[in-house]
């Protein structure tokens, strides 16, 4: 169902100076770590990929999915799932609503998108959180929302920023392991940027390392 | 002392509504010693309704400036949807910035010259395209439904309403927002109007108010672009409130009345479409749409922009022109020579005005920029902020339509005995004036950093020194900039001058709106001009003032 998340000969550069480069596959289901402290632009490797690169920085080569070039595309076009340090959940829409907000718009009928919302948040043990509001959840639920917000817009991969870096440590190790089981079981390549050397362990996939 | 001022400053801006809107309601009852009327009846009421065409004025005024802010207000939003993070958004704001500044009055005549059937528009088309060799008989400016009118002031609401909304979009988080859109499939448009508009809404809906009462209520631009057959309500009632026959003012407060029912009535109307927007915008949130007419809405959104900043400036560009035209004849595209006649002609009326409009402004900027500094630091002392329970009292002068309060200022002032005179006008202008300063200071004086005053402190200044040496200083650049809003506030001002002067102030604006019917090309554009440059000098000195003195301490100014 998903193909590999293709970086062919990719290469960052900021006035005229190479910054980063890539020319990796990640298949579906695997996780691949890039790995570095911050600073040498590992994020602006998923922003090329996001299709967010700064105007600033200049970018070669080609990100494709299978064999659908994505380099091109606008933004929303890519369907590229992004998870962001900060959950990011939508503060003046419910829960409901903001997973309803990434169901594909595909799925017609109120009953069966409330349905498939209730589906979603009980995949995460949060049944029944619908109508909470994002401002009341902890820090781990906002997580776990933002990850199904993810998943449900049914993306071919998923980009990954430090989204553990502001989870507390006890929360941390759950909410990585939760973000790795659920993209092995779609099947989904995963790209994750991080500093954390326990990110790329609990990942348990290739590392790069430009550290 | 410092703890009397947010008292004063609410005293000298809304006790000024409060007591004109009682001066109101009291001859629209029938009630005022001075002018012969002791028994309270519906007498005036009877009198205003059955004046000819009424109806037509009050549905005038609703349709113009429900439709003028409705114009600007989409236009606005669609573009910011379209197109923010652009090059070419991030262009047309520079292009907006100054324009905010330009009177409404000037803004209304540049426009006149630009689309007039003897306009600059119809010369440029004839008599090649056209054939015509005089002047169309046509009713462009003026039409019935009041259309160029709305076209006028959905331009001039334009800039002060994306203005605005730009400086609303930070507290949004608009650009991750999009960005979490964009990832999860939402085209630009359909992901800003998503995302972005229900969290910066409710930053603009004050200002949005205060467009749709001034809209609903003006008087200026409607002289200038109005129908006349019959005019909006507002014109009519200045109209009455001006006539030397004072038995019409009763009538008058009737109908001033009636126009504070009105604006409030087109509000209501407003509140209304949020209700209905919110429970479509949930609707589609829910739905998971995924594009908004996309291609349709920027096209058009950035035409609309593009065509009514480019009609503004190109309007204010004739009014200069105008200005040092000699004789221009139609179809001629222009002048056939230039000459400074009318200017050294008119020389001395016209610095008699810019001496009068100078007199009102400076003293009203004075006290208007001392009140805010007094209320900012008495909260910075305080350690408190009461942004949120103060904002809607700023904005009520803005949002209570001039005319009903303006009128029984006029006859208060007249009961004191204080009529006719610069002071009066200076205290009319102060309410509105006070509003904008305020708003243009206390952002950028709340964003210094609250340490630097504690250093102070720490090494031993009084909080009177740490004030007059270190906030101050550090805002400098910020009170500069509020001084000349609250400079161009004053000069544009028509009604509160007309009204309280009793038609005897004469500044650069009352005497430009005044020619309107006139006809005077040359003289409309000295003084349209004049109220434009008058508020560019200002906001001029502003930027280069403080800036020369200490370049190199730029980057820790609070700017506005």
């Amino acid at each position: 169902m998903t193909e590999a998340l293709i970086f062919d000969k990719v290469e960052i550069t900021l006035a005229g100076r190479d910054l980063i480069s890539l020319d990796r596959s990640i298949e579906p289901g695997e996780v691949l770590t890039v790995m570095g402290p911050s600073g040498i632009g590992k994020s602006t490797l998923l922003a090329h990929a996001a299709g967010f690169l700064d105007p600033v920085f200049a970018a070669r080569g080609r990100v494709l999915s299978g064999t659908t070039d994505l380099t091109g595309l606008p933004p929303h076009q890519r369907r590229l799932g992004l998870l962001f340090q900060d959950p990011l959940l939508f503060p003046h829409m419910s829960v409901g609503e903001n997973i309803a907000f990434a169901l594909p718009p595909e799925l017609h009928g109120r009953t069966r998108r409330r349905q498939a919302v209730a589906t979603a948040l009980a995949d995460v043990e949060l049944a029944g959180f619908e109508t909470r509001h994002p401002a009341t959840l902890s820090g781990g639920q906002k997580a776990r929302v933002a990850l199904m917000r993810v998943l449900e817009a049914q993306p071919r991969a998923l980009l990954l920023d430090e989204p553990f870096s502001r989870l507390d440590a006890a929360l941390r190790d759950q909410i990585r392991q939760l973000v790795f089981a659920k993209a092995r079981e779609r099947g989904l390549p995963v790209l994750l940027v991080t500093h954390d050397r326990a990110d790329a362990e609990a990942a348990g996939g290739p590392v790069v390392d430009y550290g | 002392m410092l703890r009397l001022a947010p008292v004063l400053t609410l005293a000298m801006m809304l006790g000024p509504v409060a007591a004109g809107l009682l001066g109101t309601l009291l001859p629209a009852a029938g009630y005022v010693p001075v002018l012969g009327g002791t028994a309270v009846s519906l007498e005036p009421l009877r009198m205003f309704l059955t004046q000819p065409g009424i109806g037509m004025s009050a549905a005038l005024s609703l349709s113009t400036g429900l439709v003028a802010t409705f114009g600007a207000f989409a236009a606005v939003v669609v573009f910011t949807a379209a197109f923010e993070g652009t090059r070419f958004f991030r262009a047309l704001r520079r292009l907006l910035s100054p324009l905010m500044a330009v009177p409404h009055a000037a803004a209304a005549f540049g426009l006149a010259f630009l689309i007039a059937p003897s306009g600059f528009a119809m010369r440029l088309l004839s008599p090649w395209a056209t054939g015509f060799q005089r002047p169309p008989d046509l009713l462009i400016v003026g039409d019935p439904l009041g259309l160029t009118m709305t076209l006028g002031l959905m331009a001039k609401e334009i800039p002060f309403l994306f203005l605005m909304l730009v400086a609303a979009l930070p507290q949004a988080d608009a650009l991750r927002s999009r960005r979490v859109a964009a990832s999860l499939g939402y085209a630009p448009v359909a992901a800003w109007l998503t995302t972005v508009l229900p969290r910066v809404y409710p930053q603009i809906r004050l200002p949005v108010f205060a467009v749709l009462a001034y809209a609903t209520s003006v008087v200026d631009v409607a002289l200038i672009l109005g129908p006349t057959t019959p005019p909006p309500l507002a014109v009519r009632l200045a109209a009455w409130m001006n006539d030397p026959d004072l038995s019409q003012r009763f009538m008058a407060s009737a109908g001033a009345m009636t126009q504070l029912g009105l604006s409030l009535f087109a509000i209501l109307l407003w509140v209304c479409g949020e209700r209905l927007a919110a429970k479509l915008g949930r609707l589609w949130i829910e739905s998971g749409r995924r594009s908004a007419a996309e291609e349709l809405s920027a096209a058009l959104s950035g035409a609309a922009m593009v065509m009514l900043a480019g009609a503004m400036l190109a309007g204010l560009a004739l009014l200069a022109l105008w200005s040092i035209a000699g004789p221009w004849r139609f179809p001629d595209a222009l002048p056939h020579h230039l000459t400074l006649r009318a200017w050294t002609m008119h020389a001395h009326a016209a610095e008699d005005a810019i001496i009068t409009t100078v007199a009102v402004a400076l003293p009203v900027v004075v006290v208007a920029i001392t009140l805010a500094l007094a209320c900012l630091e008495n909260e910075t002392r305080d350690g408190l902020t009461v942004r949120h329970r103060s904002l809607p009292l700023l904005y009520l002068p803005l949002i209570v339509p001039q005319i009903a309060f303006v009128f029984g200022l006029q006859v208060l002032f007249l009961t004191a005995g204080l009529h006719d005179t610069l002071f009066a006008v200076a205290l009319g202008h102060m309410v509105f004036v006070l509003p904008y300063v305020f708003l243009a200071l206390s952002d950028p004086w709340r964003a210094i950093d609250p340490r630097y005053g504690h250093i102070a402190g720490a090494l031993g200044a009084s909080p009177t020194r740490t004030f007059w040496r270190v906030r101050l200083p550090l805002a400098r650049k910020a009170v500069a900039t509020a001084a000349a809003l609250g400079f161009a506030v004053s000069v544009a001002q028509y009604l509160p001058t007309l009204l309280i002067g009793g038609g005897r102030i004469s500044t650069v604006t009352t005497e430009a709106v005044a020619l309107a019917a006139g006809g005077n090309r040359q003289l409309v554009g000295i003084y349209a001009l004049l109220q434009m440059l008058l508020p560019f000098a200002a906001f001029l000195l502003a930027a280069a003032v403080p800036g020369i003195a200490h370049r190199h301490r730029a980057e820790n100014e609070a700017t506005a």
